[in-house]
């Protein structure tokens, strides 16, 4: 049996991709993908937890977790879409009415 | 089988949820270019209902849905907080909409009331699943008001930068969540609390920190706050008045049930090095700017500071203190972007400070309105904010923290110099720009005279609201 360490850490490490992804990348979809890679290490750490301690929560919880990911794309896609129609670039250098 | 009584126990969220779906069927009906004020009226309905199906509530306090929800002063109080919240920004929304040549009306109002639904189940949940879909009903519901003026850039642009660092913030907690799960095997509040009452865990730890910085973005408090006065900006004004108060008065509620509720440990210095920064950044920031809504998003990043000094602060005292805090500057910042998303004028044009030139000549009783908003956001007795003020420094001595106090005090200091200087802008200066002050319509009237009320009543009479904060605290430590 693989230990559970080993998925934690496989877990982080997706985790942290995303998080680098998000702060690197300059493209909004990548951004927007980077998001999803995190939740998805998240849900990766939930499954071997829930598998170590054999409670099903984790399980539920990963189910609510991509239904809330889809809802979450849905919306995100439509709002990337509102922003190229008025800038026109996907970059998020050049989204900068409001500056910082 | 589930007893009916669980149903009563989600009663608000149910009638609200109901009259979001009806608007949603009422929309298409009406015609297309018209006004969409019909659906004002029926949120309107809603949110009054809502607040009567709060107040049945009362009656039947206890946990349903297999341990889901629990309904008790401390949730109720948060309910009815959002509920008041909702309800002045849909009287703000009502002629808003049309100034603005807003077609979506009926997506508007439904998403309000389904932000609301979110809101309110955020503060009755005791169940981490169900506080995570609660916080992303809410959080998902306005990154889409964010955007509401569509043909704005300023507005999509804000609803971007919203929906990236919100969705960012999430995963962040979703990811605490995890390590709790994994420490104490379990989601649900107080089985963790009495897991973590009997044994250590040193993944807990790492669990509190990461569930911090997910709700540290979504109340705006620093080192997370980047985003709050871009998103503010941009965001049509009585949205702004939602979100820089309702997610955040939930969020509040979720981060006081994972903090003290739980018993989690190592949370102190965390709390206590963000309410520094926070009042500090936020007031420093507020001091610079000309355009009032980047103003007062700096100062409501600089008002979660001090909410944060009664989390440092702790125990029943701190905990009640808190409660109080959110309730007040709810009234009054609720109250101060209603009368901004008014004077704003069609694509809001005038929202700087030289467009506050003179309003005191131009509009007497709306330069009043707003002056006396923000004489409580500074902290002058009378108003809700001195008081709110006053228990929360008070509740940090009590806990020793003197230092805490003291840079609190300081940036109090600071924080009025800014407040003043729209004062002074308002009644001292000669008008630059010809900005016409349209009458104050019915709908905002009342919204206005809400929140004016609530204010003042918090600054006269905090007494009651005080008890119910106290024994809120105490359902919530039981």
């Amino acid at each position: 049996m693989v230990p559970l360490s080993y998925y934690l850490v496989l877990s982080a490490i997706l985790f942290g991709c995303g998080v680098a992804g998000f702060l690197i990348k300059r493209n909004i979809i990548t951004i927007f993908l980077s998001i999803e890679l995190m939740l998805n290490g998240v849900n990766l750490s939930f499954v071997a937890f829930a598998a170590q301690l054999k409670s099903l929560d984790g399980h539920i919880f990963v189910f609510f977790v991509m239904v809330v990911a889809a809802a979450e794309a849905a919306v995100g896609l439509a709002i990337i879409i509102s922003v190229f129609r008025t800038r026109e670039t996907l970059n998020v250098d050049r989204v900068n009415l409001l500056k910082l | 089988m589930i007893p009916a009584v669980d149903y009563i126990r989600i009663l608000p969220e149910l009638v609200l949820s109901i009259f979001g779906i009806i608007v949603m069927m009422v929309d298409p009906v009406l015609p297309e270019q018209g006004s969409k004020k019909p659906l004002g009226i029926v949120a309107l309905v809603g949110t009054l209902a809502a607040l009567a199906a709060t107040a049945y509530q009362t009656g039947f306090y206890g946990e349903a849905f297999y341990h889901m929800v629990r309904v008790d002063t401390f949730s109720v109080f948060f309910h009815v907080v959002v509920l008041m919240i909702a309800l002045v920004v849909i009287l703000a929304s009502y002629d808003y909409l049309d100034v603005q040549s807003i077609r979506a009306g009926g997506e508007y109002y439904a998403l309000i009331l389904f932000g609301t639904v979110g809101m309110m189940l955020m503060s009755s949940a005791i169940e981490l699943v169900l506080i995570f879909i609660a916080l992303e009903i809410s959080s998902i519901s306005t990154y889409i008001l964010a955007g509401m003026r569509r043909r704005a850039a300023e507005s999509a642009e804000a609803s971007l930068k919203y929906f990236l660092l919100g969705s960012f913030a999430t995963a962040f907690f979703l990811y605490g969540v995890a390590m709790i799960y994994g420490a104490t095997g379990t989601t649900n509040i107080y089985n963790i609390a009495n897991y973590l009452h009997t044994q250590q865990s040193t993944l807990a730890y790492l669990a509190v920190g990461l569930m911090f910085v997910g709700l540290g973005f979504k109340v705006a408090s620093a080192p997370f706050h980047v985003w709050t006065p871009d998103v503010y900006e941009g965001s049509p004004a009585p949205v702004v008045a939602l979100m820089s108060t309702g997610p955040k008065a939930a969020a509040f509620a979720v981060l006081l049930r994972v903090l003290f509720a739980t018993g989690a440990p190592g949370w102190f210095w965390m709390v206590w090095v963000s309410a520094v920064l926070s009042m500090t950044l936020g007031n420093i920031g507020a001091l610079v700017q000309q355009n009032v809504k980047r103003l007062l998003a700096y100062s409501s990043i600089a008002h979660a500071g001090y909410l944060l000094v009664a989390f440092a602060a702790g125990r029943q005292v701190g905990i009640s203190a808190a409660m109080f805090y959110a309730a007040s500057y709810a009234a009054m910042n609720v109250g101060a972007f209603a009368v901004v998303s008014h004077f704003a004028s069609a694509g809001e044009k005038y929202v700087t400070l030289d467009d506050y030139a003179g309003l005191g000549r131009r509009s007497p009783v709306l330069a009043a309105i707003l002056t006396i908003f923000l004489l409580s956001l500074i902290g002058i007795p009378v108003t809700g904010g001195f008081f709110a003020k006053f228990y929360v420094f008070s509740a940090a001595l009590q806990s020793n923290l003197v230092w805490l106090t003291i840079i609190g005090v300081i940036n109090s200091a600071i924080a009025a110099y800014y407040y003043l200087r729209i004062i002074v802008y308002m009644y001292m200066r000669d008008e630059r720009s010809e900005a016409p002050v349209a009458r104050i319509p019915v709908g905002l009237g009342i919204g206005l005279a809400i929140s004016l009320v609530a204010t003042i009543y918090l600054g006269v009479l905090p007494g009651r609201v005080l008890e119910y904060a106290i024994q809120g605290a105490q359902d919530l430590l039981k």
